[in-house]
């Protein structure tokens, strides 16, 4: 059952009345007299029922009291599992964490599904990738979902690429005849595991936004959780250490932040431009780059169709590597250090596993 | 005034004499995040067809159907959308099209939606679709066939139920998607075709007459209940019904009912690579009943009020059965073949075709009808190659 809620502070916000208002209202419908005239509006001759108004305005009183507002966890709806992951972090029991695309979905061709408009219009707070990833399918949702708290500039809209730095920024011209290109850069920055903590403060600073009163304790676990993965940064850069330099070939140019993190390069890509699938042409020369460059892996993710790198894996000596993006897309993986401590080990295995034949 | 031209001249200049210095400060700046400058989405859609009928005169009588054996201009849309304010949301359709050499602009639709009422409330208001059933709210390019359907154009006319007017729906606070839609619209033109439409023209050897919007009655009020229901992870169910009144030119008090159901099913895996493979099921039913008043014609008969009931269905199914290909399949049924004359005979329709999408912005599609009518002897054969484009930026369809 929806509750009107109101927030305190706000002021201009729609759809949120602050005490100040009500007290206007109720001052203004009050002080009718004979000397309406000084008020510029016509009253009807000072014979004006403050009956209704008043109820109406004690109406309002009532219900914008936080009854039971302490108990009621902040409903958080994030786009992906990975960033519904670090809500949870930073949340933990003041919030409830749902998510919209699953961790084995491609989340750019996600559908602006009914069930998910109704998650969202009851969602306190709503974070989303950001960096046109979500540009398909996120606006028509937040239309349908009604819900004034989490349109693109109110408090409870979180665009978790604040303050990332974008790889890939296309510079000069751009269109369509490159393929599926972002305008704003690659939009795969949460497989950088370092680019977790930005993620984290962007929510953290969301949650306190909506939700004041926790504010010191999503501090808290905002210090707690950058903590743990800095020291986990460092595990896995120490495991990934003898690989760097390595060159791979991934299938979509999804990603270039995990490859900088580590240090491992991409020779190539499965796909010639965004989203075109390939030519014999282009495997072919796919074929020929790979024992040429010492590609040892060919990675991709489970959303795509294993064939035709199998093929070139087969025809170049290189081994195909299915790696998760997300977490829970693949079992055992309920957080983003579960997905990190998988994505390593399973790539340092591959890596350094059988030579080339 | 020469003065101004050398202002507005070193003004364009300046900013190309200080590239060097912004391109480096550029570099350093973090890449901008969100929509720059307050344009709206602009995209265009083109879509053509090439046609060829077994008979030189087809049934088609949607307005963006083929329906001559050669090249037709279906639909060239433009498409504007854009945040108007934290309140609303605007959107714009025009079509350009062109009939017999000569060329013609439509606005399709233009309306406004609000973002953020409270208690689930959406107010619509402007120029738009009629939210009856599934079909008739989509935009050509978005339909799965090159045809509209046979019971639309039976029902709505050419071009589809579009008028003036304000719609207010309510999404209840259930844990499934239940919307509550009501509207009132305009009820006349051709775009309201079986309401106050058409004078000059007949409707069962009755005139139809000019009538005065006199109150509430004479517009079309629609009411709608439209709901959704995730099956599972991978199956999603739409299911709806929808009732239409209005008035009709046959009479001071005559009045128009459509009532109508519609159902879609969609199947799609988790791991569906860009959104292949899927199955879709859907289909609409409608039922009209006219009310024609009295009628006195030219030669002294009078004709008794009666009641005209109209039925048609349609049911289809696609499959994406490989990454960029879809195979549908539609079969129609609907009593009449002319849309303002009831008495004109069955009609049966079965529709097959393949769809290749080179990319999500372009699509090639071969169609084959088989359309059997009661009026004609031999059935219709016809075959459609349909392609289309898109360019700028558009947002997704209703699901």
């Amino acid at each position: 059952m929806r509750r009107f809620k109101v927030d305190p502070s706000a002021e201009d916000y729609q759809g949120h009345l602050s005490r100040a208002d009500l007290l206007g209202d109720l001052k203004g419908v009050v002080k009718v007299s004979p000397n309406a005239q000084s008020y510029g509006v016509p009253l009807g001759g000072g014979n004006v029922s403050h009956g209704a108004p008043l109820f109406f305005s004690i109406l309002f009183f009532i219900l914008q009291m936080p009854l039971f507002a302490e108990a009621a966890p902040i409903r958080v709806v994030a786009t992906t599992e990975d960033l519904a992951a670090i809500a949870r972090e930073i949340g933990r029991e003041r919030v409830a964490v749902d998510f919209i695309a699953k961790g084995v979905q491609d989340p750019h061709f996600i559908e602006a599904k009914p069930s998910y408009m109704v998650k969202l219009s009851q969602a306190d707070l709503f974070v989303q990738v950001g960096l046109e990833l979500e540009a398909a399918w996120v606006p028509s949702l937040l239309v349908g979902a009604r819900n004034g708290k989490i349109q693109a500039g109110a408090p409870g809209f979180v665009d978790a690429s604040k303050g990332i730095e974008a790889l890939e920024v296309p510079t000069g011209e751009v269109d369509r005849a490159q393929g599926d290109v972002h305008l704003q850069g690659n939009p795969h920055y949460w497989l950088d595991p370092a680019n977790g903590k930005q993620i984290a403060r962007n929510i953290a600073e969301g949650l306190k936004r909506i939700d004041p009163a926790g504010a010191a304790d999503y501090e808290k676990n905002l210090a707690g959780f950058t903590e743990r993965l800095d020291s986990a940064l460092l595990r896995w850069r120490e495991e990934m250490k003898p690989f760097a330099g390595a060159k791979v070939v991934t299938y979509h140019n999804s990603w270039p932040y995990f490859l900088k993190r580590f240090g491992l390069i991409a020779a190539g890509h499965v796909e010639p431009k965004p989203g075109i699938p390939p030519s014999t042409a282009h495997l072919k020369a796919l074929i020929n780059l790979i024992p040429r460059e010492k590609v040892k892996v060919i990675i991709m993710e489970p959303y795509f169709d294993e064939k035709t790198p199998q093929f070139v894996a087969e025809k170049s000596g290189a081994k195909v590597v299915v790696l998760p993006p997300s977490v829970s897309a693949a079992t055992g993986i309920n957080d983003i250090f579960q997905l990190f401590d998988h994505l390593i080990s399973t790539l340092a295995g591959a890596l350094s596993g059988a030579p080339l034949k | 005034m020469r003065s101004i031209f050398i202002l507005i001249a070193l003004l364009g200049i300046t900013p190309g004499t200080c590239a060097p210095v912004f391109a480096q400060e550029k570099a350093a700046l973090p890449p901008p995040i969100g929509r720059q400058g307050f344009n709206p989405d602009i995209s265009l859609n083109g879509l053509f067809a090439a046609g060829y009928f077994s008979d030189p005169e087809p049934l088609q009588f949607g307005a963006h159907d083929p329906a001559e054996r050669g090249f037709t201009l279906q639909n060239l849309e433009l498409t504007m959308t854009g945040m108007v304010d934290p309140y609303f949301r605007a959107e714009a359709h025009l079509i350009f099209g062109m009939e017999e050499g000569t060329s013609f602009i439509e606005i399709e639709e233009v309306f406004l939606t609000t973002l953020s009422l409270p208690y689930g409330l959406q107010v619509m208001a402007g120029q738009f679709f009629t939210r009856f059933g599934r079909q008739n709210p989509l935009h050509p390019h978005a339909w799965d066939f090159a045809d509209q359907q046979i019971v639309n154009t039976l029902m709505f006319g050419g071009d589809g139920l579009r008028n003036p007017g304000v719609q207010l729906s309510l999404l209840l606070p259930l844990p499934f998607y239940l919307e509550l839609i009501g509207s009132i619209q305009n009820a006349r033109g051709e775009t309201a075709a079986g309401f106050l439409f058409a004078p000059e023209e007949t409707f069962a050897a009755r005139p139809i007459l000019e009538r005065e919007v006199e109150g509430w009655n004479d517009l079309l009020h629609l009411g709608r209940v439209k709901s959704a229901f995730d099956l599972s992870e991978t199956v999603t169910l739409v299911a709806g019904t929808s009732h239409l009144f209005g008035p009709n030119g046959t009479g001071e008090a005559a009045r128009t009912r459509i009532h109508g159901i519609d159902l879609f099913l969609k199947w799609k895996p988790l791991t569906a690579e860009r959104g292949w493979p899927f199955v879709t099921l859907q289909g609409e039913a409608m039922r009209r009943n006219y009310d024609a008043g009295e009628a006195a014609l030219e030669d002294g008969t009078v004709l008794a009020a009666e009641t005209f009931k109209t039925d048609g269905f349609y049911i289809q199914s696609l499959y994406g059965f490989k990454r960029r290909w879809v195979a549908g399949i539609r079969y129609e049924r609907a009593d009449a073949t002319d849309p303002l004359d009831p008495e004109s005979g069955d009609r049966r329709r079965l529709s097959s075709n393949l769809t290749f999408y080179p990319s999500e912005f372009s699509k090639i599609r071969l169609q084959y009808n088989h359309d059997k009518a009661d009026g004609r002897d031999d059935p219709i054969h016809a075959v459609f190659l349909q392609y289309e484009f898109l360019i700028g930026a558009h947002g997704a369809h209703i699901f």
